[in-house]
């Protein structure tokens, strides 16, 4: 049975003044099943952070309606964790308050919290820096503990909006691999958006492409790499195939992205005479 | 020099000692040096002079202490009032459109204005002055609180969104701690106008106080006691100034770290 079903939801920002409204997304509909990672593709502004939003219910579809576990998501909840791509910890919390957040808000009782806390702490690979302030982490670091603080209040499903687009490259691949061996472990339901065709590949059993603004759901295609994946994975003959194709896919948007930003269409829409 | 280019710690102290240095010197040279007559300047020397007696003969310190004790008891009223209304204000956008086009019209009512119409409402005594400082400082805390307030990035909201914080959490456990290291340096700011206000407060109608010393002192030309008046606020708001970083820093480790 599937985890989230999304169902023809579109998202339409109304335009400012007199400008034409515009469609960020067009009507999509997605399934996720039950421990599934899937992973959004897509060119930068093509709504899949805005989808993503709709998900977490920070923001309301336009049309369609979205369901986790049969029921319909109406406003943000603790049910569905995101981490964001922005560094979102509170700075006035130390990394071990941070994680504890979403437990303190649910009532979870001092030794209780405390336990999970460090239980999470130490398989983000925090410990020695739970008395730390956000800003003395480094990025890395500070998206790690985003993602334990997300965890910790074990949601039904998890959202993360490029959470590691920050980060320098090394890094990032550091995180993704951190990223997969929480999930090899724990099976939970992972939601991902990225615009970088590997890691799309890497962490997913699903991939979604989706199209230049507005956004529409272009192809789906499915990973079926062996876990638990290596980072080695990512130059066999198999991983290139993937990104080849993905990689086809995704340019043609991208190209479409791109001339829609040229000179002789620029601000058409969105400037209207004074 | 160049431009934003930093300087050592001991030459940043020199640099400003050596202001007051020249601006001593300068001072010295023309009173001492009799360039300026006596009766509208009093010399450095004569200054500490008078400056000394005024403590030791004339209670002048009791006029501190009653000056002092005027700016904080209506500061501290203005601030309890001020800064939950600021807190909601900034939260809430019913209640901000409720309050702010008064609170916009009601800060550009001097305060001095209203010390005529207060020593009717409250006569000379305490209340008065404490209330000149309370109309003040209310309104500016208000406002500054409630855009400090509604202006807490909104992806830590989102954050605590979804991590399960409904509007209370989100009040008490982002918006509040979030903005307090600002609301504490807007409470430093007003505390420096407050000490205008108690002084202005003081030249009407008051029989104790620093500036009722220095009205007294005008009319008995006594020049010396009137800049030793002045200097001793400058210095008292220069320790409240450091007092209040301090405060900041040890309270709020995280927005420095």
């Amino acid at each position: 049975m599937s985890k989230l079903v999304i169902e023809s939801v579109s998202r339409i920002f109304p335009g400012l003044r007199r400008s034409v409204p515009t469609k960020a997304l067009e009507p999509i509909s997605l399934e996720v099943a039950e421990n599934d990672f899937v992973t959004i593709l897509g060119p930068s502004g093509c709504g899949k952070s805005t989808l993503l939003r709709l998900v977490a219910g920070l923001d309301r579809p336009t049309t369609g309606r979205i369901l986790l576990d049969g029921t319909p998501v109406a406003g943000a909840g603790p049910d569905r964790g995101m981490v964001f791509q922005s560094y979102t910890l509170f700075p006035w919390l130390t990394v071990a308050d941070n994680v504890a957040f979403g437990l303190r808000e649910k009532g979870v009782p001092a030794a209780r919290r405390a336990a999970v806390v460090s239980e999470w702490i130490e398989r983000v690979g925090l410990v020695g820096f739970e008395h730390h302030y956000p800003k003395q982490l480094s990025g890395g670091m500070q998206q790690r503990t985003a993602i334990a603080r997300a965890l910790a209040n074990d949601p039904a499903i998890l959202l993360l909006d490029e959470p590691f687009g920050a980060l320098d490259n090394q890094t990032r691949a550091l995180m993704q691999e951190l990223l997969l061996g929480i999930w090899e472990r724990e099976r939970k339901t992972v939601l991902f958006v990225t615009h970088d065709i590997e890691e799309a590949i890497f962490l997913a059993s699903r991939v979604v492409v989706m199209t230049a603004r507005p956004g529409r759901i272009k192809a789906e295609v499915l990973i079926e790499l062996p876990h638990p994946r290596h980072y080695t994975i990512k130059t066999s003959a198999e991983f290139s195939t993937l990104k080849a194709r993905l990689t086809e896919e995704i340019r043609v948007e991208a190209v479409l992205a791109a001339e829609r930003l040229t000179p002789a269409h620029a601000g058409r829409p969105s400037s209207p005479p004074a | 020099m160049k431009p934003l280019v930093p300087i050592s710690n001991s030459a940043r102290v020199a640099l400003g000692v050596l202001f007051f240095v020249l601006f001593l010197t300068a001072w010295a040279y023309a009173t001492l040096g009799g360039y300026v007559s006596k009766t509208f300047l009093a010399d450095p020397l004569t200054m500490v002079e008078e400056g000394w007696l005024l403590l030791t003969k004339h209670g002048f310190l009791f006029d501190i202490a009653i000056t002092i004790w005027r700016v904080v008891g209506g500061f501290v009223l203005a601030a309890l009032v001020a800064v939950p209304v600021g807190i909601l204000m900034g939260a809430y956008k019913p209640i901000e459109a409720f309050f702010e086009p008064f609170v916009s019209f009601a800060r550009y009512l001097p305060a001095s204005a209203f010390i005529p119409l207060l020593i009717l409402w409250a006569g000379l005594g305490e209340l008065q002055k404490v209330l000149v400082i309370f109309i003040g400082s209310v309104f500016q805390i208000v406002l500054m609180v409630a855009v400090t307030v509604s202006s807490v990035r909104r992806d830590l909201v989102e954050a605590a969104m979804t991590l399960g914080a409904r509007d209370r959490g989100i009040l008490a456990r982002v918006l509040i701690p979030a903005s307090a290291p600002d609301i504490a340096e807007i409470l430093r700011l007003v505390l420096g106008w407050a000490w205008t206000y108690v002084i202005v407060a003081e030249l009407i109608g008051s029989s104790s106080g620093i500036g009722h010393m220095i009205i007294d002192s005008q009319a008995l030309l006594a020049t010396g006691q009137i800049i030793f008046g002045i200097i001793v606020i400058g210095v008292i708001g220069l320790i409240s100034d450091f007092l209040f970083k301090w405060g900041n820093r040890r309270l709020f480790p995280w927005s420095l770290a």
